[in-house]
């Protein structure tokens, strides 16, 4: 601590009793999180300017005149800073009343209830009974267009949307009209939010229940929802977000931040495609035989006469189609699997591709990318190249009538006709949906969604991010590495993969683009390939 | 009797040409004297006329009273940046009617004074920002720097100097608001008009980002005769700590209301009684607003040895403000006043803090209540405490200027109030 302080370019000051060393030019807000000290906040936003104008997170600085809003006054030598000093407190209470003025109290109805900053502060502090008895001013709501309503009672007009609109997002629609206390956000035209690309962010940064998502409106209660650190399986950007489940059903997706890839933000299109993730008609056991001799088996059964098959043609041709949405530990064990059993002639992916990419011009780093699919680098690091048009069809003419070994893996075949496959020695249809071109699958394997598995995708800046298991899969559909990795294991010998992190190691020894990784290594923040790999 | 009323004990500096039509134009601005001090001023240099300001002990006449000279002398030097000199015209503060006569009996002292200025900070540009409302007192400017412009008095290469000064007139939407200098600057730059954080101060991040200085019209309209005369001969009147002469706009219950200009210092009691005509109808005095609104009202008797220099009225427990003594006599029903100014600070917060924004709103439907004849005791209680809570919490002291009637008429009038309160009672009239 002693040889940090001397450092030129930071400083040391004590908070709340605390000595604190943090580099020039940090806020007393941010020096206080360091120490687990939350200074209450509305305005301010990490992401965004700081217009100091909510005034609770006024703190008290030996020698200043009078309280200073933390968010805006940088931290500096010496400073003795006080955040729950009486003066502290009863300013923050001040205000926490003030807010509650106008402020309806329609907590029980409010989606923002249970996360709501302030809900939470005026539990913490404010006072136990409310002295305002004036009838409260009433704007009603406001459909901004897009996916966004506008509650203006429950606004604490802390201006982070407009800012975000402003700032971050480089398409002001949004402002504040009128003033005082008849102040209140609204759109300049009469479109609103339609077609914004980012609007949705502005529902995440509300600290209050007045913007809230069309989508989620009424939908589940926040302390229902459970949270899993998940990846934006939307596009090859590779969002880090939360899915927000309630029931085993994915109710929402929330960005989590991370500065190295999206901020604190996602796009709406990431945000709103999230329905297919609880699509009902799941495949939910294995099926053995091909067409009308279908019949479902258990996991055992089925692995083993797929074992059997394998064993029987030794040697043949592998042709193997993956899909951009699978994670990396299943795509690599598979095209493992393909070369211990034969000779991988071809194994491709099909990617929708968008027409343009969409960046958010605040935070340059993070583009909604053409590949709509979160794994289209770790598809190519693996071995798979790209095939077909632009809309995900096509490319599959070598593959359909291949005569060897086939193995789809993740891709739904939607476009392809019913004798897809019919020539095959072997197919094996590997996938979370029943297809008309799986008909002639000899061995039809319920695999699970990046939601209901744990693994990595490889996004379009070469980071390896990795994502957790969020839902339950449904009837026993297992993840795909779990189910190849059973059948590499009992090729090759040695032991099955017993997590997605075994399943990985595995990857690290044998591709060199994943030397030196691991699960562990990788965390919750990712890791950057060697950009020769990338 | 020539322009509303003059009386024979104020010292005309700034209001010489008060009520003279001819005074609206250069020749016969010239003739009380006018383009002396630019001329001066150029003749001494940039820091000589900072210096004779500095010396003169001039204070801001905006209401905060901050000392001319060394608010130019915060400017940069070198900065390589172009300089702004904003005046501050959006005159609005309730009472206060000094900058008008100023602008439309003399617009080319103010001219002058943009002048000399802008001279001493090294702009080379002025905006003046006018009040939405003042339509003829724009008028009467417009066409003033029209002649002066023509004259070459203003603009490039002024009176051969070398020196380039041009002016633009910018005409505010009537925000009140648009008076607190960096509100100015938001709404002079197209934004809301909303006042900015400071640090960075004007002198250093002002308008359009640059370096800025801001001043009130009679600040700057009283710089041509200090630098003309020297700070020497501006400090024959006033006090040590309040030197010079100042407007005063009295309005109220005074039998001749009006501008007066005075050397600082000068009794209170003095200017009601005798400058002013004494009380109408004979009535007794209650209370006076001496700065304007925003100021902590005095009783009468807080008023006897008051003296109107910043130093005295601060003394008496309130402020000199701009100057705008609003006398208030016996009928006057103390709580309408100041829910009526309540109503004024609501209606006119931009909104950006919180306690401006929900306490001046929530203050005045607390005031209305007692008003009539709804209000309990704690309500006084709860008045004075959102006050303090409004008090050196937020951007700008909007909020402030409403806390310091609340907290001074509760203190100074609780027996209105009280009769309101119990008894139903109101204390005077209209």
């Amino acid at each position: 601590m002693a040889d940090v302080s001397r450092r030129a370019d930071t400083v040391t000051l004590t908070i709340d009793g605390h000595e604190v060393n943090v580099p020039k030019g940090t806020s007393l807000l941010h020096a206080a999180e360091t120490l687990g000290i939350e200074v209450p906040h509305y305005c301010y936003h990490p992401g965004l300017s700081a217009p100091a104008q909510c005034r609770i997170c006024l703190v008290e600085v030996e020698g200043a005149p009078k309280l200073q809003p933390s968010c805006v006054t940088m931290a500096q030598d010496g400073q003795v800073v006080h955040t729950e000093s009486p003066s502290a407190k009863r300013m923050r209470q001040g205000v926490l009343e003030f807010y509650l003025v106008n402020h309806p109290l329609d907590c029980p109805i409010c989606d923002m209830s249970g996360e709501c900053k302030l809900q939470d502060y005026v539990f913490d502090e404010g006072r136990e009974q409310g002295r305002a008895r004036e009838p409260k001013r009433v704007f009603g709501r406001d459909d901004f267009g897009g996916d966004v309503f506008y509650y203006g009672d429950r606004c604490v007009m802390c201006t982070r949307c407009v800012r975000f609109m402003d700032e971050v997002a480089d398409d002001a629609r949004l402002t504040v009209v009128e003033r005082g206390d008849r102040a209140v956000i609204d759109t300049f035209f009469e479109s609103g939010l339609d077609d914004a690309s980012f609007a949705g962010n502005i529902v995440d940064i509300c600290p209050v229940g007045a913007l809230v998502s069309k989508d989620f409106l009424h939908k589940a209660r926040a302390w229902d929802l459970d949270h899993t650190p998940s990846i934006c399986p939307n596009c090859s950007q590779g969002c880090n977000i939360d899915l927000h489940a309630r029931d085993n059903l994915v109710q929402r997706l929330k960005p989590r931040e991370n500065q190295e890839v999206n901020g604190h933000w996602m796009c709406d299109y990431g945000r709103a495609n999230y329905e297919w993730i609880n699509r009902a008609g799941r495949i939910e056991s294995p099926g053995v035989g091909r067409g009308g001799k279908r019949r479902a088996a258990d996991w055992q059964t089925a692995l083993g006469a797929l074992l059997d098959r394998l064993r029987e043609i030794e040697g043949a041709g592998v042709r193997i189609v993956g899909s951009p949405f699978a994670s990396n530990e299943a795509l690599g064990t598979l095209h493992r699997l393909g070369r211990a059993v034969g000779n991988v002639t071809e194994s491709v992916f099909r990617c929708r591709r968008a027409e343009d990419e969409d960046p958010l011009p605040g935070f340059p780093l993070l583009v909604r990318r053409r590949d709509l699919a979160p794994n289209v680098d770790g598809a190519s690091i693996l071995g798979f190249e790209p095939a077909g048009s632009d809309d995900a069809t096509g490319g599959l003419g070598a593959a359909a009538s291949h005569d060897g070994i086939l193995v789809v893996l993740g891709d739904q075949l939607g476009d392809q006709p019913e004798d897809f496959g019919a020539d095959a020695s072997l197919y094996v249809y590997l996938g979370t949906f029943e297809s008309p071109a799986a008909r002639n699958a000899d061995f039809v394997l319920p695999v699970t969604t990046f939601a209901e598995e744990d693994g990595t995708f490889v996004n379009a800046q070469g980071r390896v991010q990795r994502f957790e298991q969020g839902l339950q899969a449904p009837g026993s559909a297992r993840p795909a590495w779990l189910v190849l990795g059973a059948l590499l294991a009992a090729v090759e010998g040695g032991n099955p993969p017993g997590s997605a992190a075994d399943a990985f190691a595995a990857l690290a020894v044998e591709y060199a683009a994943f030397a030196g990784l691991s699960h562990d290594a990788i965390g919750t923040a990712g890791a950057v390939l060697e950009p020769a790999h990338a | 009797m020539a322009y509303p009323y003059r009386h024979d004990k104020e010292v005309r500096v700034l209001s010489e040409g008060f009520g003279d039509p001819a005074a609206r134009t250069v020749e016969g601005w010239k003739r009380y004297g006018g383009y002396q001090g630019i001329a001066r001023a150029l003749e001494i240099g940039r820091d000589a006329t900072i210096d004779e300001v500095k010396n003169s002990g001039l204070r801001g006449r905006g209401g905060a009273g901050f000392p001319t000279g060394l608010k130019w002398s915060f400017m940069p030097k070198d900065s390589g940046r172009p300089h702004y000199m904003l005046c501050n015209a959006d005159e609005s503060e309730p009472g206060t009617f000094k900058d008008r006569e100023i602008i439309r009996w003399t617009p080319h002292q103010l001219i002058e004074g943009c002048l000399v200025g802008s001279y001493a900070i090294g702009a080379s540009h002025c905006y003046i920002y006018l009040r939405g409302e003042f339509f003829e007192t724009t008028n009467v400017l417009a066409r003033a720097l029209e002649e002066a412009y023509e004259k070459g008095l203003v603009g490039r290469d002024i009176m051969g100097s070398g020196v380039d000064i041009d002016m633009t007139l910018h005409v505010g939407a009537g925000a009140y608001i648009c008076g607190e200098e960096t509100g100015l600057m938001n709404s002079l730059e197209g934004r809301r008009g909303e006042p900015r954080i400071k640090p960075p101060f004007p002198a250093a991040v002002g308008a359009f980002g640059m370096p800025s200085t801001i001043n009130n019209v009679e600040t700057l309209a009283a710089t041509p005769h200090i630098v003309r005369h020297g700070a020497e001969w501006y400090r024959q009147w006033g006090t040590e700590k309040s030197p010079g002469t100042k407007l005063f706009c009295v309005s109220g219950h005074v039998n001749r209301p009006g501008n007066y200009e005075l050397p600082l210092g000068f009794p209170m009691m003095e200017l009601i009684e005798d400058i002013c005509g004494g009380m109408r109808d004979g009535k007794a005095l209650k209370a006076v607003i001496p700065g304007g609104s925003s100021v902590p009202i005095m009783s009468a008797d807080d008023c006897r040895s008051c003296t109107l220099c910043y130093e005295g009225v601060e003394a008496a427990g309130s402020l000199l403000g701009c100057a705008s003594v609003i006398v208030m006599d016996e009928n006057t029903d103390i709580v309408k006043q100041v829910r009526r100014m309540a109503y004024f600070y609501a209606h006119e917060s931009c909104g950006q803090c919180t306690p401006c924004r929900e306490g001046t709103a929530w203050a005045t439907r607390i005031l209305r209540r007692i008003e009539d004849g709804l209000g309990t005791e704690d309500d006084l209680d709860t008045l004075i405490e959102i006050s303090e809570q409004m008090t050196g919490t937020t951007i700008c002291v909007l909020s402030d200027s409403l806390a310091m009637p609340i907290i001074s008429s509760i203190e100074k009038f609780r027996e209105d109030y009280l009769a309101l309160i119990r008894r139903g009672e109101r204390v005077g009239a209209a």
